[in-house]
């Protein structure tokens, strides 16, 4: 049987794990060179440094996972630096892309553990250089052992602003500003939730409480105006505080980032169905808790199903690689799926506390002004969006050309979409969201001959 | 809800679009129905050539007529569709190639179409960018190309302008003709009745057709397109090969937009797809004509369904069965350029009886009374 695993990340992982515990080598693509995903990702070798120092708290899972991570790349067909570009679920082909050669892979199951990343809101002058996601702030940080600036606003909510800035606090980055656009209250009516896990709430609080004592000014249910820069840079962050006082705080970089939305592309061109889900405010491929989809031998586990964080990952990857296994007939560890069940049924709770928390601003993204540069690629502006807005996500990409960039919509899908159902007046999930095309991410055109591969 | 008209217009393609924008500015009270959104299909997502040059024989009168219209777009709809005259410059890479270029010279200027031989070195002193395969080009200087998103929303916009009434989102469930009046019922429970029926749907006219006792022999097109990050803008031409295997034009923009071959489909969904080893051989076929493409980056790829006829080209013209009853589809890749002319057309068929454009050709009963005419 092969089996394929996209994705070496926490939930990728886990599964390869599971499978390859039960005698079987999949093969398994990463698009990093090193694995580990997003939130546990590797410096080069020449930049390592100690798990404890890079990953904090999480520097226990970290080494546990890069453990196991190292322990099955030779037990494996390991394609790193691969992207897969495609899939095909009829042929049940993936079409990957590595080192400018093309190659195709045959699988009989396919795992997709393709992860998440920022959510963003174009602010007044966001395309200008110096201004990143928080994540791309945070790898800056944990893979290259450098600051995205010299002093650093971050802007935005959830959980991983007041992760990075820690981290970068902790780092000796100076961190300028942390803007939170969710409000105290907001977070307190939250909390009872978040009590049900006392270790990842105490983790929140330390985090913020990590920031505060080191006397970074903190602003919470703030709403940002502006990232004022001269021509060469960054030069300053605007914002209104709770109170709607104005203010102004000197920078030379911005991080920026309100929440995660999964990496579903391939998802999407496996012709698996999306539901647009209201708490999470994201449009998620449908999977049941196992991992399963409606479409036969395609699963999914991790943020790029539904974003959950790195310890859910781990416990859907390996739920996934169980519900793969059984789907073929092979003997499963009944006790071990009950407690991987169990684990996932706390963990939503959890989640769904966290989402409440934290919720995405759909105001902050739907009363853009009209001058913002919402799609970046084709230099499209909010006001130029909301002129030729009609009720379909789809048909006004085709009438303004948002999202038709080298991006596809990654970066701008999520504030176009909040833009235009403010314009038209009706719900987010009512307009479709943007259809996945191949290839997933650009890929070069190369007159190299295509290069077979059997699992 | 019934709504009644003196015209059904069914399908909303650019040909669909033109039709309602005639038949309503001749005082037509006319319904335009559509299954999705206007422009969803062939229509929206093609390659967006405004070409005439290797026309068949049999399509150049329409070919010309609705050229002269696309000149006239932005007065017509207010919209030009983004339509620029680029000139379309047909490629031959071998000696053979290059003999088809001349033989259709003959063609051409049998049609008025101007077009200009360029020869060997010429070729490359003209367009340095073309790889070395490249023997000879035929420059259609009038040929150009447009946007293929904007247009059939452009028309249909016109024409409701002019009173045409558009419905979207309006699947046909059933076809019937009670007492001289055709009898369509949607999916969403209305009822459209007109004494008179244009269908204009696509691969999906083929279904329309076979209800009304015609069946033809018709089968869903999806091209396999690709659209590249924006470079440079050095390609001015449209380009071609002699035998179509690869089509390609950049826009000001600087995007480079990439056509061959077919993708796979399934017309009941509908749903369409381009085919990962067809894109990837589209990269060879590119790069043999401009080699300076290698390393641009594909950001999208894309196809749609159109309806494709054994002789690649339409049917166009009067039921055979049932008075009242007219059909123009099944376009075989070529219903973006024609559109605008092809709705010109109809509205002459329906309120005149006859157009001055020759339609023998196109007859829906052409495969039961004569061999199929063969492409040249």
């Amino acid at each position: 049987m092969k089996i394929a695993v996209v994705g070496a990340g926490p939930a990728g992982v886990r599964a390869v794990e599971v499978l390859v515990a039960a005698g079987h080598r999949p093969i398994w693509i990463d698009e990093a060179p090193d694995g580990g995903g997003r939130i546990y990702q590797r410096p080069p070798a020449a930049l390592r440094r100690n798990a404890r120092e890079l990953y904090g708290f999480e520097s226990t899972k970290a080494a546990a996972l890069h453990g196991c991570l190292d322990r099955l790349k030779p037990l494996v067909d390991w394609r790193p630096e691969t992207l897969v570009w495609h899939i095909h679920p009829g042929r049940k082909t993936l079409y990957m892309l590595n080192g400018g050669m093309q190659a195709t892979a045959a699988y009989d199951a396919v795992l997709l553990c393709t992860g998440a990343m920022d959510r963003v809101i174009p602010l007044q002058g966001w395309t200008q250089p110096g201004v990143t996601t928080l994540g791309a702030a945070q790898i800056a940080v944990k893979a290259q052992g450098c600051a995205i600036g010299h002093r650093v606003a971050l802007v935005g909510t959830g959980p991983l602003l007041w992760l990075v800035a820690h981290q970068y606090a902790k780092a000796g980055a100076q961190v300028a500003v942390v803007i939170d656009t969710t409000s105290l209250a907001s977070l307190a009516a939250a909390a009872p939730g978040l009590l049900r896990d006392s270790i990842t709430f105490a983790k929140g609080l330390y985090y913020m409480g990590s920031v505060k004592a080191r006397g970074i000014p903190t602003v919470h249910g703030a709403i940002p105006l502006a990232i004022e820069h001269d021509e060469t840079a960054v030069t300053g962050v605007r914002f209104r505080d709770a109170r709607g006082r104005e203010q102004r705080v000197a920078c030379d970089a911005v991080g920026m980032g309100w929440g995660l939305k999964p990496e579903s592309q391939l998802a999407d061109l496996a012709g698996i169905p999306f539901d647009f889900d209201p708490l999470q405010h994201n449009w998620l491929p449908e999977r049941d808790a196992t991992g399963r989809t409606p479409v036969a031998s395609h699963y999914l586990a991790g943020d790029g199903a539904s974003i959950g964080g790195a310890a859910v990952a781990e416990l859907a990857g390996a739920r996934a690689a169980w519900a793969i296994l059984q789907d073929a007939g092979r003997a499963i560890d009944t006790a071990a799926v009950r407690r991987l069940d169990r684990a996932l049924a706390r963990q939503r709770k959890i989640r769904a506390a966290l989402e409440r928390a934290f919720p995405f601003p759909v105001r902050l993204a739907a009363d853009l002004a009209d001058d913002i540069i919402l799609c970046r690629c084709e230099g499209l502006r909010a006001g130029e969006l909301r002129a030729a807005a009609v009720s379909d996500l789809n048909r006004t990409k085709a009438l303004t050309r948002t999202g038709m960039g080298r991006c596809q919509g990654r970066i701008c899908g999520v504030a176009a979409s909040e833009v235009l159902a403010a314009a038209v007046n009706q719900e987010t999930a009512t307009l479709g969201r943007l259809r996945g095309q191949p290839p997933v991410k650009p890929m070069p055109v190369t007159s190299l001959p295509a290069r077979e591969h059997a699992a | 809800m019934t709504i009644e008209s003196d015209v059904l217009v069914l399908g909303g393609g650019g040909a669909g679009c033109s039709a309602a924008l005639h038949l309503a500015r001749r005082g037509s009270k006319v319904t335009l129905l559509e299954r999705g959104l206007v422009g969803s299909q062939a229509s929206g997502v093609n390659y967006g050539g405004v070409r005439q040059q290797g026309r068949h024989p049999a399509e150049l009168p329409i070919a010309r007529r609705s050229r002269e219209i696309w000149g006239r777009l932005k007065e017509l709809v207010g919209c030009d569709a983004e339509f620029s005259i680029t000139g379309h410059l047909k490629l031959a890479r071998n000696a053979d190639e290059e003999a088809d270029l001349i033989a259709y010279l003959d063609t051409a200027r049998a049609y008025d179409l101007p077009l200009r031989m360029i020869g060997r070195n010429a070729i490359h002193r003209e367009y340095p960018w073309l790889g070395p395969d490249v023997v000879a080009g035929s420059l259609a200087p009038d040929d150009g190309s447009a946007n293929p998103r904007l247009l059939s929303p452009a028309l249909a916009h016109a024409a409701r302008a002019a009173g045409a009434a558009v419905h979207e989102q309006t699947e046909i469930t059933s076809y019937d003709r009670l007492n001289g009046r055709f009898v369509l019922k949607a999916r969403n429970g209305a009822e459209f009745r007109a004494p008179i029926l244009v269908n204009m749907a696509g691969y999906w006219g083929g279904a329309v057709a076979a209800a009304f006792g015609e069946a033809v022999p018709i089968e869903p097109l999806s091209p396999n397109m690709l659209v590249t990050e924006p470079t440079t803008y050095f390609i001015k031409p449209n380009l071609g090969v002699v035998g179509g295997n690869i089509y390609l034009r950049q826009i000001p923009r600087g995007n480079v937009i990439v056509g061959g071959g077919h993708g796979e489909s399934d017309p009941a969904v509908p749903w369409s797809r381009p085919l990962p080893e067809v894109t990837l051989q589209n990269f060879n076929y590119a790069l043999q004509l401009v080699p300076a493409l290698a390393g641009l980056h594909v950001i999208r790829s894309w196809s749609g369904i159109d309806g494709q006829m054994p002789d690649h080209i339409p049917v166009i013209g009067p039921s055979r069965t049932t008075p009242g009853l007219f059909h123009a589809f099944g376009f075989s890749g070529h219903g973006f350029q024609l559109g605008p002319a092809i709705g010109a057309i109809m509205s002459e068929l329906v309120l005149d009886g006859h157009s001055d454009v020759p339609l023998e050709a196109f007859q829906i009963d052409r495969w039961n009374v004569q061999p199929a005419v063969r492409e040249a």
